[in-house]
This record gives structure tokens, C-alpha cells and sequence, in this order.
């Protein structure tokens, strides 16, 4: 039995790293883009930034006063039992969100969207997001949170299987330029593409791409591998830095992931997670410690399992970053 | 560090800001500020101007140098103010209320972020003298935060809440910014934005046209969508 108070304990200590520490993957990407970087106000631009990590960890203090909304994605592991249950671990996250909104401290950006209600901890209706999922011959849960901004550089749109990859490069285009433009995106960004799924689906595909997968990662399908690669040269050729100003820093990582669509659709999202690309993971053990790190793991080869059963004797399911 | 070490020339301005200090100013300069800001953003607008309150403090209480931010901030339990980032929110959206917002703050500096549209420089901000700096990023929070030395005060907390309260803060050496418009409302978003669109063209080359056009792709809402 995991107990419940190492589960609110750890997401607490999230919240902070999360707001305060950029991750090391999306770190050494932005200092691969800054090297190349021949656009004078662009490369300006990101050598402030890079002084900003440092100034938000020495200080530990957040990266960004736009503190995104925060939220959960939550891995449990099938044998896992958490004391009082599911209920509990959804209060505990509850309130270490609404803790840290006070502690670290983050701006508390959740409000009700037509009365503006803000109860002044980034908590209310639906806010937090916990998402899940499953993990086989596993007794642990992994906790991440994403403090993702949100109002620009997300789009969706659904193609048509004639459309082809030429449709997504043109869809993929259209986003980053149209939300390039004067920085709005605060690229360079982690561009997550969700192909396929209903579309719903195809939106949460493309968030979670873009927020739980890592820079330099790749899909285990070595043509979609290949499309990752070249979408990011695609971005980083429209001519476009930060604030969308003359530049090649626009894409810092191109991560695809998929899911099965309808027959004679292809919808499309794309998300841009921002110069704070903020996540932090935990896995909490049966006896209450936790490991933390800032990979989340969170698709695996059971969760992008393409048979009606999954097969635990051919191979251990993987997590890939 | 970058392939092109930034040149660019920096400004170090005191607020309330001069009309000598403004007109110094050109588009692509870096600006760090000493002295007093005040707070603005969709919930004072409203307030002040849409809804007739007027402001909270006098200008020369709260200075002429206004920035398009919340703070991500609490309250401790003696009532002072833990200030941890500061970054700002998007300008565009504030574009109606502006001119009766100059009128009524006497502000000559606005601080936000992406900057406003070229009409809006030359319309509101050039016969009001005043400039648009933007912040840098977007999202140097840290070193904003930093930059704040003291809360001075806090207007309309219960009413707005902390994420719209106009605050007024005590800062040194509080930047960076860049000088997205000067005094004769020329923008270096603008531009940039036409250095990059010249080049877009070839970056669709070769792509063939969408299977389906989408609504909003053309202004005739008769128009059949195919």
C-alpha cells in the first residue's frame, strides 16, 4: 500500500521543481538552437533566457510569472494500491496544487471562464486535469505535472487521407507561423504533433507528445522517427526565431505520437510547449520514497499496444522517453 | 554562447520617464528601468475605464511608466507581498481601452508583451508621446522578479483578486526589455515580420493546396466550403 501522505509530500516537491527548474533535455536543446543562432535580436533573446534558468534556480523562484495551469498525468501501476484509493490521491493532488500556488509562489491563473471567479489556487471546476494511465507488473504510481501556458500555439484541424504528409506540413506550417509571429507562441517551442485518434484524442495525443516526451526523443516507428526530424528542420527553416524575430529558433523538438482514426479522416493538432517547458516526474514506491526525474516515461509500448492483447510474455513493456 | 554575440545598445532609463529619456530611443534597443511601475491588465482596464472608477492613485503617485503584467505572487500572513516571477501578458487585447487610458494615467511607457498593431501606435501612442517597450522571451520571469525590490502598494486586491490587482512595485535594474516601439510609432515587430514573411513563399513551395478549404479562409460566409 502506497501511502497516501508520500503521494501529496511528492507532488508538492513537482510543483515547485516544475516551476522553478527547466529540464535538462529541453536546456540543452535551447543551447544547441543558441549556437546557431545567427539572428542578432533572436540570439539575444536567448541568451536571456538562458540567464533566466540560472536566475530561477539560484533564487528559486519561477522560471515564468505566467505559471501555465497547472496539472497531472498520473501512471499506476497494475499491482499498485494507494491508500483510501483513487478519491484520496485526487485530493492530495488538489492540494498540493493549491499549496504550492501559495508556496513557491505561482500566479493562480484558473479562473471560472464566464464569471472569472478565481479562487486564488489554481483549483475549481475540472482544474486541476489528472489524467491516467496503466502500467503492467508494476506496484508503483508516477505522478508528473505540467504547468503548460495556455493561449497561444495550439491548433487542430482535420485532414483528409489525400491530404498526406503535405497536408501536415502545410497545417504544421500555418500554426507556427501564425502563432510565431511576435513571439506569441514563446517559441522556441517543443512541437507536439497528435495524428489520428477521434479527435479529442488527436488533441490529447499532441499535448501529451509535446509535454511528456523529451527533447531528442523519437516514436519507436522509425518512419514517424524520421518525420520528427523533419518537421523540425521544416520549423527551423521558415525563417522565424524567438518573438518571431529573423532567426532558425523555432523548434527546439518535433515529437509525433498517433492513433487509430476513422477511415476516411486524418485529423491533425499541433502544440507548441514553450520556452518554460515546465514538467517534473516522480515514481513513488510501495514504501512511500520517491525517485525523481524529469523524463516522464509516460508512452510506452503497452500504451501504444496495436493488438486486442497485450503480450507481457513476448516482451516487458517499455518506457521510452 | 550564440553564433552572433547580440550587440545591441542598452539603455538604462528612471522612472517617472523624461521626454528626453523617450526620444533617445530606438527600435531594437535593450532598456532596464530604476524606480517606480505600476500594474495594469484586462481587470484594472475595465475597471478604471469601462466601468468609470477612475485610478486608484494619482499619477504622481504611481508614475508614468505602466506594465501589461500579474505577478505570481502570495500574500503572507503579515500582509506583505512574496513577489516570486513577473512576466507580461498580451498587449493586443487592451487596444480599445487605450486612449482613454493615456488620458487618464499620463503614462508614456507601456510595458507587455508581443506589442500592439501599427494603427494603434500611430493613433494612440505618438500624440500621447509615449513608447512600447516588450519584454524579452517571453517568460523572463526569474529576472524580472529579481529586478522588484519592493511591493509600494496594492489597488484593488479584494475587488480583482492577485492575478488582476494593479500593483505597484519599487524596481532597480528591472529588465530586460527590448524598444518595440519609439516616440515616432515605428515597430520592430513589424518590422521583422516583414523580413520573415519575404520569405515565406518558398517555405510552402511545393505544397499542394488542402483536400478541403476551412471556414475563416475566406471572409464570404455564403461561400460553399469545398
Amino acid at each position: 500500500m502506497i501511502p497516501i501522505t508520500a503521494l501529496e509530500t511528492t507532488a508538492n516537491e513537482l510543483m515547485a521543481k516544475a516551476a522553478i527548474e527547466i529540464p535538462d533535455d529541453y536546456l540543452d536543446g535551447l543551447r544547441a538552437a543558441a549556437d546557431v543562432e545567427t539572428g542578432e535580436l533572436s540570439a539575444f533573446v536567448l541568451q536571456a533566457m538562458l540567464e533566466n534558468y540560472e536566475a530561477a534556480k539560484e533564487d528559486r523562484r519561477a522560471m515564468c510569472a505566467d505559471t501555465g495551469v497547472p496539472r497531472w498525468y498520473v501512471k499506476i501501476g497494475n499491482e499498485a494500491r494507494i491508500e483510501g484509493g483513487p478519491v484520496e490521491l485526487e485530493a492530495a493532488l488538489r492540494r498540493a496544487t493549491a499549496g504550492a500556488t501559495n508556496s513557491v509562489p505561482l500566479r493562480p491563473n484558473r479562473v471560472h471562464p464566464l464569471w472569472r471567479t478565481d479562487h486564488n489556487n489554481n483549483c475549481g471546476i475540472n482544474a486541476p486535469e489528472i489524467e491516467y494511465s496503466f502500467h503492467p507488473d508494476a506496484d508503483w504510481v508516477e505522478l508528473t505535472t505540467v504547468h503548460k501556458g495556455g493561449l497561444f500555439g495550439s491548433d487542430y484541424r482535420m485532414l483528409f487521407p489525400g491530404d498526406g504528409i503535405d497536408g501536415i506540413k502545410k497545417f504544421f506550417l500555418d500554426t507556427l507561423v501564425a502563432f510565431g509571429k511576435r513571439g506569441l507562441a514563446c517559441q522556441p517551442a517543443i512541437v507536439g504533433i497528435g495524428i489520428g485518434g477521434s479527435k479529442d484524442t488527436c488533441m490529447m495525443l499532441g499535448k501529451q507528445a509535446a509535454c511528456l516526451r523529451t527533447v531528442g526523443s523519437h516514436n519507436p516507428d522509425p518512419k514517424i522517427a524520421a518525420l520528427e526530424d523533419e518537421f523540425k528542420e521544416l520549423g527551423n527553416t521558415i525563417g522565424m526565431g524567438a518573438m518571431g524575430f529573423m532567426g532558425s529558433s523555432m523548434v527546439v523538438g518535433c515529437n509525433i505520437e498517433t492513433g487509430y482514426c476513422h477511415t476516411g479522416g486524418m485529423p491533425v493538432s499541433v502544440h507548441m510547449f514553450c520556452l518554460s517547458s515546465r514538467r517534473a516526474t516522480a515514481r513513488v514506491l510501495i514504501d512511500g520514497r520517491a525517485e525523481y526525474r524529469s523524463d516522464p516515461q509516460w508512452f510506452t509500448d503497452y500504451m501504444r499496444r496495436e493488438t486486442v492483447e497485450w503480450q507481457p510474455t513476448s516482451q516487458p513493456s517499455r518506457q521510452s522517453g | 554562447m550564440a553564433a552572433n554575440k547580440p550587440t545591441l545598445k542598452t539603455v538604462r532609463l528612471t522612472t517617472p520617464v523624461e521626454p528626453a529619456d523617450l526620444a533617445q530611443l530606438e527600435i531594437g534597443n535593450v532598456v532596464y528601468l530604476d524606480g517606480t511601475i505600476f500594474t495594469g491588465r484586462e481587470g484594472v482596464f475595465k475597471r478604471a475605464v469601462h466601468e468609470g472608477h477612475g485610478l486608484p492613485a494619482p499619477p504622481e503617485v504611481i508614475g508614468n511608466v505602466n506594465f501589461h503584467c500579474s505577478p505570481a505572487a502570495a500574500r503572507r500572513d503579515d500582509g506583505s507581498y512574496d513577489i516570486g516571477a513577473v512576466t507580461a501578458t498580451a498587449s493586443f487585447r487592451f487596444a480599445a481601452w487605450l486612449d482613454q487610458w493615456f488620458e487618464m494615467s499620463k503614462c508614456k511607457v507601456i510595458i507587455g508583451k508581443g506589442g500592439m498593431t501599427p494603427d494603434v501606435y500611430k493613433k494612440s501612442f505618438v500624440p500621447n508621446e509615449a513608447v512600447y517597450l516588450t519584454t524579452v522571451g517571453y517568460g523572463t520571469g526569474a529576472l524580472l522578479g529579481r529586478g522588484i525590490k519592493a511591493v509600494k502598494d496594492v489597488y484593488w486586491m479584494d475587488e480583482l483578486g492577485i492575478a488582476q490587482a494593479m500593483w505597484l512595485f519599487e524596481v532597480e535594474n528591472f529588465g530586460p526589455f527590448l524598444v518595440e516601439s519609439d516616440l515616432a510609432g515605428n515597430s520592430l515587430f513589424e518590422r521583422e515580420n516583414a523580413k520573415v514573411a519575404a520569405g515565406l513563399d518558398k517555405v510552402y513551395e511545393g505544397l499542394k493546396p488542402a483536400i478541403m478549404s476551412r471556414y475563416g479562409e475566406t471572409d464570404d460566409r455564403k461561400e460553399e466550403l469545398i
